[in-house]
């Protein structure tokens, strides 16, 4: 027995353990590279998944009423004869009445926080319209209905009625009693959730457009308004525009704020001061109550049309700022 | 003592002019004369302050709050850096070309009306006239003619950075500024500008930012020698190349540091 | 019309007025979006901090016309966001690392971080079905773990996305530095890249909190509530939001008063996770 063969068994050993080693990694990569993978898929999968699941939910509404559905008005429980027309124009009246306010309002906004404000406000101002975004719905809703409704109700509505409900043409827009809820109460506050989405979308392409093509305005003597109207905006509109589609789909979507303002009737009305009803209203309202296949299936169906269109209005919204960034991307 | 070439009318007059972005003293006491009609040429290593004088002449710092003026800069016997001083006005008087094409995002006629709209009211057929002028002072007019609805940003680099100069040119100031104007571009398109340059000096007071000694030499009368947020030296472009009366001068234009 | 480029302009002033009218609204609207949010804030406090008595966490909801408090919701909350957070996190992290560390810009790396950008303003009350569909009509019962679920489902899709953002901000070189000195892959992400991303990933997982505390939709299907308390997570469970969008809705006075406690105490938690997360992301950044 020589030192010779002690070392010699050692270094087998020691070997054998680092092709274990090595082994193990080679495993333990594999491993870890298709687990994350899985979850990958998963999330992959997971749109799919919910597209497929509201399809079977719906189909027992979606054969029975076809694509008559979409346009009828009836939304009739005893009967169980139900058409989606009120809820989809309620979801999309309310929806445009919050852009048309959050519009002007998120650009004005990231006009000042881009070119404004001094640079030790900018952070702090944009992390409180981003507060709006954190409010949880319920309690805009609860706002909405208790605080907001009633003077809306005493005060602004007949105002509205006063000047533009005289008016002809718009004036049936703004007709019958004022109520203080009803789709232009859940289009305001709407208008108000969607504000720090918007806008923080506006700030964030403002933000891309060069210093230098900003500078190059301001040599040839445009004001500031001249600055970001005439050339930031054209310069990013693709992304202002994904930002509005942003805006739109987190419109389209919102429940529990619209709930309770909405005023949730079954009824078509012209007037933007008569309740109607949503889709996710029509939902959080009546699904847990519905009682008999075919009632149940309508309102799966609904929820249906409604992730369809905010699915595409958001898909919408990320290949415009993906357009954007590949934009800036290529040229810097 | 400012630094004055003789025989020529001085356009626009600098005075102990002192910079600063927050703590940083980037322009010490700079005094100088640009002449009237002339090309002038700013030279010296980056970080030297060029351009950074080049931009106190139309205040483009007071786009950014941190960055301050101290002295005076007088043109036609009346002090910019006045708070009574218009900004959009002395711009409207002083274009700017940059280091990189700014075409703005709409067509190659809007882009040179842009600025002649801002302070004239010009019917269809003067805006065209206009328009097609400042084309031909650029030397851009024979080859964009036929496209002048056509987006600007579709131009190559070179006829972009011309847009940009017809578009300084449109709306008739006194002085160009022209900082850096030909980094970005290449050979052929920078000696299209360096030709453009020197028959737009007639008409104008041309101030010109360059890293390029060469540039400097062709298209220039005047040459400022900067270093370290000085005024080394300023004098004859023929002088100051074949003469310096500085070592540090010297040192720069012969190649030793840059 | 040729004008001097003097102050007398005729269209220099009138564009100056502009700018001046423009600019002026610009911060308008800043003070308009800062008033309904100050309006928010000062009504829940007036009329929260009434109801914001021990009793609110000590008694149970009431039936009508009695007293009581909202322990059973509370406890329910934080049951489900609590699930919802451990359910979700996890999913969340796995599939963002591979987004961020292998597969970077492939086809599917690309579409699953386009499908997750949707996922993450999909209507919450859609999520909430989905639940309903795949879950609840099958086991026949409205339960907790149901509302675990769809919460989990809305926190994947924000730490996917943080932890893709945040990895991707790793700089290389250290993962270089790490597979020089021998260390596989999988190492290196979970001791390495996890650690330096850290921050990043943990205010996304607040966000996600904050998001899920104050989802209503997706619970009405799925968790329902339950007026006892239970920490029985096959129930049917009590949690704020439902509750208080069942007392807000009621004629009781007695409910609408812990309505408002129950919308204050949200609303402070929430704002408090978010106040929190951005301070901690400014501060690393």
């Amino acid at each position: 027995m020589s030192v010779n063969t002690h070392e010699l068994v050692e270094r087998q050993a020691q070997a054998a353990s680092d092709r274990a080693t090595s082994w193990r990694n080679t495993v333990m990569d594999g491993l870890f590279r298709n687990l994350t993978r899985l979850f990958a898929l998963l999330v992959l999968c997971l749109l799919a998944a919910i597209f497929v699941s509201l399809v079977i939910g719906g189909w027992t509404a979606i054969e029975k009423f076809g694509p008559r559905f979409l346009v009828t008005e009836e939304w009739n429980p005893v009967t169980e004869d139900f058409g989606a027309l009120v809820p989809i124009y309620g979801t999309l009246v309310t929806s445009l009445i919050a852009l048309l306010i959050a519009l002007p309002v998120s650009f004005g906004i990231a006009l000042f926080l881009t070119e404004l404000a001094p640079t030790w406000l900018r952070r702090p101002l944009g992390m409180a319209i981003e507060l709006l975004a954190a409010i949880p719905s319920i309690i805009y809703g609860m706002w909405g209905l208790f605080v907001f409704a009633p003077v809306f109700q005493r005060y602004a509505e007949p105002a509205i009625k006063a000047t533009l409900g005289n008016l002809p043409g718009v004036g049936a827009l703004f007709s019958g009693p004022p109520m203080g809820i009803g789709m232009l109460t859940a289009g305001i506050i709407l208008g108000i959730m969607v504000i720090p989405f918007i806008a923080a979308v506006m700030r964030d392409v403002f933000e891309l457009a060069p210093p230098m093509l900003k500078e190059s305005a301001h040599a040839l003597g445009a004001t500031t308004w001249e600055v970001v109207w005439k050339v930031v905006l054209p310069y990013t509109k693709i992304g202002v525009v994904g930002g509005v589609m942003l805006g739109l789909g987190r419109a389209l979507g919102e429940t529990m704020a619209v709930t309770f303002v909405i005023g949730n009737a079954h009824e078509l009305s012209l007037s933007l001061l008569a309740p109607g009803n949503s889709i996710a209203s029509a939902l959080a309202n009546e699904f847990t109550e519905a009682v008999g296949d075919i009632y149940a299936s309508a309102l799966i169906e609904l929820g249906l049309i409604l992730f369809l269109i905010t699915s595409i209005v958001l898909a919408l919204s990320k290949l415009l700022l993906a357009r954007l960034a590949k934009r800036e991307g290529t040229q810097t | 003592m400012p630094l004055t070439p003789k025989t020529t009318t001085p356009k626009i007059s600098v005075r102990n002019l002192n910079f600063y972005y927050g703590e940083f003293h980037a322009l010490k006491n700079i005094s100088l004369d640009v002449p009237e009609h002339r090309v002038t040429a700013f030279i010296g290593p980056s970080g030297c302050g060029k351009s950074t004088l080049l931009r106190t002449f139309n205040r483009m710092y007071d786009l950014y709050p941190k960055q301050r003026a101290e002295g005076s800069i007088e043109m036609d016997g009346e002090n910019l850096l006045t708070t009574k001083q218009d900004i959009s006005l002395l711009r409207s008087k002083i274009g700017m070309v940059f280091q990189k094409p700014t075409p703005f995002p709409m067509s190659i006629y809007d882009n040179i009306a842009f600025g002649v709209r801002l302070f004239e009211k010009l019917n269809r057929a003067e805006m065209e006239e206009r328009v097609e002028w400042a084309l031909h002072k650029a030397a851009l007019w024979d080859e964009v003619k036929d496209k002048l609805d056509q987006s600007g940003l579709s131009l190559s680099g070179g006829q972009q950075q011309r847009l940009c100069i017809a578009r300084g040119v449109a709306v008739k100031p006194e002085v160009l500024l022209l900082d850096e104007p030909t980094s970005a571009l290449d050979p052929i398109s920078t000696a299209k500008i360096e030709e453009l340059v020197a028959e737009l000096k007639s008409d104008y007071t041309i101030v010109i930012v360059t890293h390029n000694m060469q540039q400097a030499a062709r298209v220039s009368d005047y040459t400022a020698f900067m270093y370290l947020g000085e005024l080394m030296e300023f004098g004859d472009t023929d002088t100051i190349f074949t003469n310096p009366a500085q070592k540090h001068t010297e040192d720069y234009i012969t190649g030793r540091y840059g | 019309m040729s004008y001097a480029k003097t102050a007398e302009n005729p269209i220099y002033r009138r564009r100056r007025r502009t700018n001046v009218l423009m600019l002026s609204l610009s911060s308008g609207t800043v003070v308009f979006g800062l008033f309904w949010l100050a309006w928010i804030l000062i009504v829940l406090l007036m009329e929260g901090t009434d109801s914001l008595r021990p009793a609110l966490f000590s008694e149970s909801t009431p039936p009508p016309g009695a007293a009581g408090g909202l322990a059973n919701a509370i406890v329910g909350s934080l049951l489900m966001v609590g699930f919802g957070t451990l359910i979700g996190t996890p999913v969340g992290i796995f599939a963002g690392t591979y987004l961020a560390e292998y597969g970077k810009t492939s086809v599917l790396a690309r579409a699953t971080r386009f499908i997750n950008d949707v996922l993450l303003s999909a209507p919450s009350i859609v999520i909430g079905l989905f639940i309903y569909a795949v879950y609840v009509a099958k086991v026949k019962h409205f339960s907790g773990w149901a509302g675990s679920l769809a919460l989990a489902i809305i926190v994947v899709p924000v730490v996917v996305r943080t932890t893709d953002d945040m990895l991707r901000l790793v700089p290389n070189s250290l993962r270089e530095a790490a597979v020089a000195l021998g260390c596989p892959q999988w190492k290196m992400i979970t001791a390495i890249c996890y650690r330096a991303a850290r921050a990043g990933i943990g205010t996304g997982v607040l966000l996600a909190i904050a998001r899920i505390s104050g989802e209503t939709a997706p619970l009405l299907f799925t968790a329902l509530n339950n007026q006892f308390f239970s920490t029985d997570m096959n129930q049917p469970m009590a949690n704020l939001p439902v509750v208080i969008f069942q007392f807000a809705m009621s004629p009781y006075d007695e409910w609408h008063r812990l309505a408002w406690g129950g919308a204050a105490l949200i609303t402070l938690s929430v704002l408090g996770l978010n106040i929190l997360a951005r301070t901690l992301l400014a501060r690393k950044t």
